[in-house]
This record gives C-alpha cells, structure tokens and sequence, in this order.
C-alpha cells in the first residue's frame, strides 16, 4: 500500500514517516471500521474502508482522504481512541491504509492490545503535548517524522518530544516478539502445571 | 484467581494467562483460524473452547442459506473450522443458540473463579459470576486457539459501591448508565470494575450480567462481582454446571473466591441506589446519559474534554441544550442485545405491554438473546403478550445491537434501544440516532411514541 507495502515485521525499534493529526475524543471503533465491514473472513479488504462513514460525510475533507497525508504513517489522536468494540478490524483497517504508529493521550486497552499484536505501537503523552504535536503537524505537514521506541521520543525536524511507551509493550516491540504466539507455546511445561491444578477442570479436588 | 492461572511471567511484566473458558463466535474467529491453518497449528483445548453464532443471524427467518451470502459464507466457514477442530458448536435450531454471552451464563458455561475470554468487548459481561472476563482481539482469540493461554497485563480494581436498593421502575440498565454517566467513558481504562454493596447484592444474576456487560462501556476491559448464593442457585442444574458431588465441591471453593471483608483496593467510589432516576443517553457515548426529568446539560459548563464531545453529539442528535429528552419523539424501539435479551428483561418489558398497543408508526421488536430464552418467552406466554401489543416476535441474535444482520435503522431514524452503545452508525444507518434506556422504558416510548418515563405508566 502506498510507499510502504510491508506489513510490520521482526524488530520494530523505530517509525520514519509523514504524519497527519485526527483531533476529538472517544473515537470509537465503530467509527474506524463500522461493523457492516466486519462482513468478512479476511482482513484483506479494510483499508479503504477505514473511517468510510465519518469519510463519506466530510466529502473528501476528511484527513484520511486528503492528498496531502497520502502515505502517512504516523497518525496523531487524542483522548480514548479505538473505545468500544474489540475488533481488531479497526486497527487492521488503519494498518492496512497505511498507520504504522500511532500518538495519542490515551488508548483504549483492547484497541491498544490489537494494535501491539501487529506490530504497531501506541505512544502516549499528556494532553499538552499532544497538542503541540498536533499544532506543530498542522502548520506544515509535508516533513517526515521520527517515533524512536526505546528513546521514547517523536522527532519532528526541528523538535523533539517524549512519548510514553510502557515497557511490556516496548520491549515485545524492540525485541520483534510482539507477535506473542511462539512465547505462549513455549511454556508447555507450565501450562500443564496450571491446567493439571485448576479445580473447575479437576472435578474441584482440593490442591 | 489471577496467580491460579498463571503460566509465567513474561518479559516486560505482563502475564502468561491459562484460559478456562474460549467463546467464539462467527465474526472474530474466521481470520484466527486461517492464522492457525497457515502456521500448521491445532487448537490446544477444543474441550475448553465453546462456539455459537449470533452476530450475522437474519432475526425474521434463519434457514439456509441466508439471502446474504457474505452472512451465509461466515457462518459455513465456523461450522467448517469447528468440526475441522473439534469444537462444540451451538447452531441455529440447535435449541441452546443465541447471542454468546446470554448462552455461556444460560447453559452454565460460565462459572466463578474461572477466566473466560470472547473476541467480543462485551465478554466482561461474564465477570458478573466472579470470573476474570475480557474481550480480546482476533490476533489473541488465534492466541488462545493455539496455545490456551495470552499475555495480559494485572488490572487495577475500583471498587463501586452501591449502598440501598432501586426505586420501583428503576432497573439494573439505569443504575450502569447512571454510573458510566458520572465516572466517563475512559475512567476505567487499566481498571477492572468491581461492583458490591447492598443494591448489588439484591440483584439477580440477570441484572448482575447487565451492569458487567456496560463495564466495558465505561473503560474497564473487567466487570466483577463477588459470587454468592444468588450466584449458585442461578447455576444449580444448568446444562454444564457441576453435578452431584462435584456441585458441593465446587459451592465449597466458589465460596472461598470472594474477595474479603479487608481487600484494599486501587479506588473505591460510592454510590446511593434510591437516588436514581430512569436514564437515558442523549448523545453518541453511552456517558452522555441524563436522569429522565432533568435538562439536556449547556456545554459551556462541561469540562474542556467533555464540552467537544457534547457540541458533536447535539449537532449529530439535532438536540438543544437545556431541552429535555422525555416526549421526544422516536421512530423505532428495540428490545433485545446482550445487555438486556434476557427471560427477565421479556418480563419486565411484557408486563408493561400487556393491555397495551405500540403506537401508530412506531416500529416495535423483541429480539430474544438465545433460543432458550424464546421458549421460556413462549411458555411463559410473553410472546402473546408482545404480538397482542403490536412487536414483532423475531428469532434469536445480536440484531440492531450493531445491525450487522438485515435489522437497521434507515436514514435519520431515533431508536429507543435496549442495547449498550449509541456510537454514530452504530444501528446501521450512518446518520442514525440511538438513545439507551432499559427494556421497561424502551416498551414506554413504543407505547407512547415518544421518550416516556416508565413510572407514569406502572
């Protein structure tokens, strides 16, 4: 897609990109990807439905459809982006647009999880500096931007800030095992232990 | 509960968590299975894993094939990975189908002190029994398929205390809203709910489901509520509780699961029962709710964060501050979801119709959560009741919930909605217009034609 056709993969310690802003609260999902495109069984085809409703009411004027933010991989959000739904159509829909970060105040926690399993960090900052990532974007959007996952910091051409990015989060990234499916069946071993303990699974002996 | 199920600790902090209980359903499932397919992996635990379909199903006739084929083509390939995999599967006319978090709890699936994840935001409805239930993403459902087990992070607990009881034609659905109302729409991010007290204590396992399905809503992945004898007299007999000997076993270590007396929580909040109102959401996040007497609030004297949020939602609504949402005209009224499809839901709702008619040139619907509860509905003789009063009577599923079946809204509808969020377009239609309330005051607007207070009409 665009000029960057891979999907995340490995190590992912930094994004270098254009970035564009999408301002309001409570985004929900449902705005992301409303659900009549969850009428599939691939993702495949989501990326140019992301946002189609909010897209088709602006007319073209919507950030995601203006030729300017074309090939932007960084995307700037406010408070409690991707609430509701647990449908990883949303951030499938924004990766496959495009998004390969994302900054915002805060995250909601199943949108924020979806998004780590495929590689794409959420940073995090107050809402102060969001704010003047958001103005500083706005003004002149045509640079590239730094997200530097262990320096915790987004780069602009001329400034820098700090980001948060939780640890769990940013060493699964670093590492590239934020895809956690080899980890989680690695331990065999441990998941017997458990599994052979629990009482609802072990006719509730007592252990 | 938590160290029970634990696996490892893994880099980073978070935790290798043991699933005791996987619900799939038809619109999360098929891109995990395809994932397991291209990896060459098995399902680690069919026994553990539960399947059914509810999102996608038509609510008037549901033979097949379905006049959608995308629909028709979603539930062929769950049925295709189920049997591949060897998984229980509760189909259409099964007699145990329905929407999954009604089934899971009806046929005893869910039980205390297990953890149970659902590719579905609403799996924290389950939490309502004491379990550890979360909603996760399909790249986790694919997770759990392979290996039982995800990565989760330890939650903070708020605990919200709910001294006294409701005020007569006041319900479960008001008391959540209420309270998602004056804590937002994000203050439960990185918490778990836990709801306790006296009002909570006097509640069914029915109305405990419908305050942990919202939990969500309010920003906590978790509802939870302690398990108590309302709990296991709910479970006793059903279809995958314990049995005989196991069954005392079991009451012997659901009881010792409670959090204690002296737990310290991460914040705790209080709440007095009898002073709510009826409420009801006049705006596009399940937090924009107001007490059914009081006045639409003035931006201007919301916080910064709010007032943005509340401009939007009046230019979306075409709604004035400072009006009212009661006699508010409305267009179509559901009765049905996850948060409220439940036997006791129909009850409340069919006690207020009977002797009634919907009024002229409202569209009326009881879509029932599960294929049991339409046969207790039936045998109960609600559904005469409903038909007499002018509803349709439809078959089980999620329906206008989120409209991912033929039931929407079309162009600039009001819907008087039992459902749980009121997001823009949620309903179906882009420009759609949804206003949550409680089953009774859902069937008053369908009697009334307009936003009513339920107590002027018991």
């Amino acid at each position: 897609m665009k000029d960057q056709p891979s999907y995340p993969k490995g190590p992912i310690t930094q994004i270098y990109g254009q970035a564009f802003t999408l301002r309001g609260d409570d985004i929900d999902t449902d705005r992301i990807i409303p659900a009549r495109f969850l009428k599939c069984i691939s993702f495949t085809s989501l990326g140019d439905k992301v946002f189609a409703d909010d897209r088709s009411e602006m007319n073209g004027h919507h950030p995601f459809d203006l030729n300017i933010n074309k090939g932007a991989s960084i995307l700037v959000v406010n408070d409690n982006f991707g609430c509701g739904s647990s449908r990883e159509h949303a951030p499938q829909a924004l990766m496959r647009w495009g998004i390969r970060a994302l900054i915002g105040q805060s995250f909601a926690e199943i949108f924020y999880g979806n998004c780590l399993s495929l590689g794409i960090p959420c940073a995090t900052a107050s809402a102060k500096t969001i704010n003047a990532i958001q103005n500083h974007i706005e003004n002149d959007n045509r640079h590239y931007w730094t997200l530097k996952i262990k320096k915790k910091k987004i780069f602009s051409n001329d400034q820098a800030w700090e980001v948060d990015i939780q640890q769990g989060p940013l060493e699964m990234l670093a590492t590239g095992k934020w895809d956690a499916i080899s980890q989680l069946m690695s331990n065999e071993e441990d998941l017997l232990k458990v599994k052979n303990k629990l009482p609802y699974l072990n006719q509730f002996k007592k252990f | 509960m938590w160290d029970l199920h634990r696996i490892a600790e893994l880099p980073g902090g978070s935790t290798q968590l043991f699933v005791g209980l996987h619900l799939i359903h038809e619109v999360t499932s098929p891109q995990a299975f395809f994932a397991l397919k291209e990896k060459g992996l098995r399902v680690r635990c069919p026994e553990q894993t539960v399947a059914t379909v509810d999102h996608i199903v038509p609510t008037t006739s549901q033979d097949r094939p379905f006049a959608d084929p995308l629909a028709e083509e979603m539930l062929c390939t769950l049925e295709e990975n189920c049997e591949i995999h060897n998984i229980k599967f509760y189909g259409l006319k099964s007699g145990n189908q329905g929407i999954v978090h009604v089934i899971a709890p009806e046929l005893g699936l869910t039980q205390p002190g297990m953890t149970v994840v659902c590719g579905d935001s609403h799996t924290s409805t389950h939490g309502a029994f004491g379990a550890i239930a979360f909603g996760i993403g399909t790249s986790q459902v694919r997770d759990v398929l392979a290996s039982q087990s995800l990565t989760m992070n330890k939650l903070k607990v708020r605990r919200i205390w709910v001294n006294n009881t409701l005020k007569k034609g006041v319900y479960a659905k008001d008391l959540i809203l209420h309270i998602i109302h004056t804590l937002g729409v994000k203050a439960g991010v990185g918490y778990a709910y836990e709801f306790a007290g006296p009002a909570i204590a006097s509640l069914s396992m029915e109305e405990r489901m419908t305050i942990c399905n919202m939990a969500i809503e309010a920003g906590a992945r978790c509802g939870y509520i302690n398990p108590d004898e309302v709990t296991f007299k709910y479970l006793e007999n059903r279809l995958h509780a314990p049995k005989e000997r196991n069954w005392t076993q079991a009451i012997s270590w659901w009881k010792t699961i409670s959090s204690d007396e002296k737990a310290i929580f991460d914040d705790e909040v209080d709440f007095d029962a009898s002073k709510i109102p009826p409420t009801v959401t006049w705006g596009i996040t399940p937090g924009q709710g107001i007490g059914i007497d009081e006045k639409l609030p003035d931006p201007e004297s919301l916080s910064p964060s709010e007032k943005t949020i509340a401009q939007e939602a009046y230019n979306y609504m075409g709604l004035t501050p400072g009006g009212t949402i009661l006699d508010l005209p409305i267009d179509v009224c559901f009765i049905g979801s996850c948060t409220n499809g439940r036997l006791n839901d129909l009850k409340i709702a069919a006690s207020i119709a009977k002797g009634r008619h919907v009024a002229k040139g409202i569209k009326a619907f009881v879509v029932p959560g599960s294929e049991n509860v339409a046969k207790a509905a039936e045998d109960e003789g609600l559904v005469e009741i409903f038909k007499n009063a002018g509803f349709e009577w439809r078959k089980p599923g999620c329906s206008m919930c989120l409209a991912m079946n033929p039931d929407r809204l079309e162009g600039r509808q009001i819907s008087a909605s039992s459902s749980n969020r009121n997001f823009k377009g949620r309903q179906g239609s882009a420009t759609g217009r949804t206003l949550l309330m409680s089953p009774a005051m859902v069937t008053a607007a369908a009697i009334t034609g307009r936003v009513t207070d339920v107590r002027t009409l018991q």
